[in-house]
């Protein structure tokens, strides 16, 4: 590849936008450039499931095309991005990651696809991610793993691994993942790149294979704030065929992008401060928060009381909705089938072998929780336990208008590292699940690396209900004065 | 709260899930790790706490569509992924001896 090529990739959305409106580059350049980075970087990376490179040649064309007549659909139109394999995409084979959907072929789009596509986007494929969005390393994906593109011997974090790792190493501008309890934001932060996951009703949930339905929610992945807003303000919106999906208009997240954080108030959660992040995240996320301080926002301490039960709660509630939800795969409609006798012996041997390990250890916790004579004690109990830490945090918005704390207690772990304890796994979760149980928007951006291994480190910031705007301005505020970390080397 | 290897065999049944001798084991040890973590949830007094039933506030819910009919996919789409089908059905084993 020439360094033309490679320095256009290197472009923000926004960036490559403004060069495909010159005419200094077409958008079948930009997509053949991003397809050759694909196939040169992706045997090592292992971000993408499924390449559909006939079909992005022919939407680039198309872009293009439409731009020779004038027509401009927005500013994605003719920009490469890349979707979690969790969407469905209408005759594009979608696994969500697991041998029991492998050849699954969709007879209709997501709304998500579907606005992307509205709006020009140009899908490169498929991206990895833990076999239905549960785990937290992308290790749990039933067909490869995906590496982290600063040190391929680590985690990209999961389960959005793919998207983030891909955006990260410049083989697509931005990407949809899907965030149930950090899936967005622990992976951008471990990529170094920006996520967000959206207030719970905020984007429709049509299309998006299910794993615990009242926490879902998709969102973008992108390498700068305004990008990521760019991809947002195009996919939020309401649906008819999300009955979740909120009526309320989507705000302008440009009118205060650069609004900078004078006057904010940031809301400074002391149990995310309490030894739970290693000493390298903790003295990356502080220098952060001095940043704020420099630039005219004022640190308000609050307290999350029931920060310390949420994880509790959240490993009850989403495997009880995902023992529901994964009821479907039964080899009956679409999928695997096994070979079996009768029905019972189909159904059990049929889920036996298409579920990897995680799905089935859900299921099994998620099932146990509902049922009959534990119900109260664990899925009525965790609900009620939601409730106190979504109270948590309408009472610390009391005193301040965003909160801001680490993404994750480490830096991207090791391949390998946590595999063999899934309660190991499950607690690299901790700051990113309370506000997914709240049902909050949260944003992921990158707050420089770590003193000792140079890995990127991740800030969350997390917002009153609907309240994205304000999340990108503060975000927006810290990224002007950090600038952009250093491209990843390892690919 | 340990996980006995007949309780784990029941859940087994309940999720139509036939594991392994060797699924079995391993899961009854992950499972009560599991349960044993959770345990902490007891330490909170929720006897005056409603359940959070809904993530989205009763103000921001959409409205009721309305019931009209609409187009959906035809038979042969949502056919087209079925492991076995027969005419316009789904085909399954054998329910009834």
């Amino acid at each position: 590849m020439t360094d033309e090529t490679v320095e256009v990739l290197g472009l923000s959305i926004r960036e490559l936008s403004e060069k495909l409106a010159r005419r200094e580059v077409s958008s079948q350049e930009v997509t053949g450039a991003a397809l050759a980075r694909i196939e040169a970087t992706d045997g090592k990376l292992g971000a993408f499931l499924k390449v559909t490179a006939d079909r992005a040649q022919a939407q680039a064309r198309a872009s293009d095309e439409r731009r020779g007549r004038g027509e401009v659909r927005s500013p994605l139109d003719g920009v490469p991005i890349g979707l979690k394999d969790l969407f469905v995409t209408k005759g594009v084979e979608t696994t969500a990651g697991s041998k029991i959907l492998a050849g699954f072929i969709p007879p209709y789009d997501g709304t998500v696809v579907e606005r992307l596509e509205q709006a020009g986007a140009v899908v490169l494929g498929k991206l990895n991610l833990d076999e239905f969005a549960m785990g937290s390393s992308n290790e749990n994906s039933a067909f490869k793993p995906c590496r982290n593109p600063y040190d391929l011997t680590r985690t990209p974090g999961g389960s959005s691994g793919g998207s983030a790792a891909s955006v990260a190493a410049r083989q697509v501008f931005g990407a949809l993942g899907t965030d149930t309890g950090g899936s967005i934001r622990q992976p951008a932060g471990f990529c170094g790149v920006v996520g967000m996951k959206p207030t719970y009703g905020r984007v429709s949930r049509y299309g998006v294979i299910a794993f615990a339905s009242s926490l879902d929610q998709p969102g973008p992945l992108a390498r700068t704030v305004e990008d990521t807003a760019l991809l947002l303000s195009r996919i939020a919106g309401r649906d008819a065929r999300d009955m979740t999906s909120s009526a309320r208009p989507v705000d302008d997240y440009f009118q205060s992008m650069e609004a900078g954080a004078e006057g904010l108030r940031i809301g400074v959660p002391k149990e995310y401060f309490q030894g739970g992040a290693e000493p390298g995240v903790e003295k990356a996320i502080q220098a952060a928060l001095s940043t704020y301080e420099k630039l005219g926002a004022r640190l308000v301490e609050v307290s999350l009381p029931h920060t310390r039960y949420a994880l509790a709660a959240y490993y009850l509630i989403a495997p009880a909705e995902a023992s529901s939800n994964l009821a479907r795969y039964d080899g009956v409609r679409f999928g695997l089938r096994a070979k079996a006798g009768g029905l019972k012996e189909m159904y059990g041997q049929t889920r036996a072998q298409g579920f990897g390990p995680e799905p089935t250890r859900r299921i099994m916790l998620g099932t146990y929780a509902l049922s009959s004579g534990y119900y109260d004690a664990y899925y009525l109990r965790a609900q009620k336990v939601r409730t106190l830490v979504r109270r948590d945090f309408d009472q610390a918005f009391q005193s301040c208008d965003v909160l801001a704390g680490p993404v994750a207690p480490t830096v991207a772990f090791g391949i390998g590292e946590k595999t063999s304890d899934p309660l190991q796994m499950y607690l690299a979760d901790i700051f990113t699940i309370p506000c997914s149980l709240a049902a909050l928007p949260g944003l992921s951006l990158p707050s420089g690396l770590h003193p000792e291994s140079k890995m990127p480190v991740g800030l969350q910031l997390i917002g009153r209900p609907f309240d994205e705007a304000t999340l990108f301005r503060a975000g927006r505020a810290l990224e002007r004065e950090l600038g952009p970390l250093p491209p990843p080397r390892a690919v | 709260m340990a996980l006995s290897l007949d309780e784990v065999r029941k859940i087994a049944v309940l999720a139509r899930l036939q594991l392994s001798p060797e699924q079995e084991k391993l899961f009854a040890g992950q499972l009560s790790s599991i349960l044993e973590y959770v345990e902490q949830l007891r330490e909170l007094d929720v006897s005056q706490v409603e359940p959070m039933t809904h993530a989205l506030a009763a103000g921001d819910a959409a409205p009721w569509r309305a019931d009209e009919v609409a187009p959906s996919l035809a038979p042969d789409e949502a056919l087209a992924n079925a492991p076995a089908r027969e005419g316009t059905c789904f085909k399954v084993p054998r329910i009834i001896e």
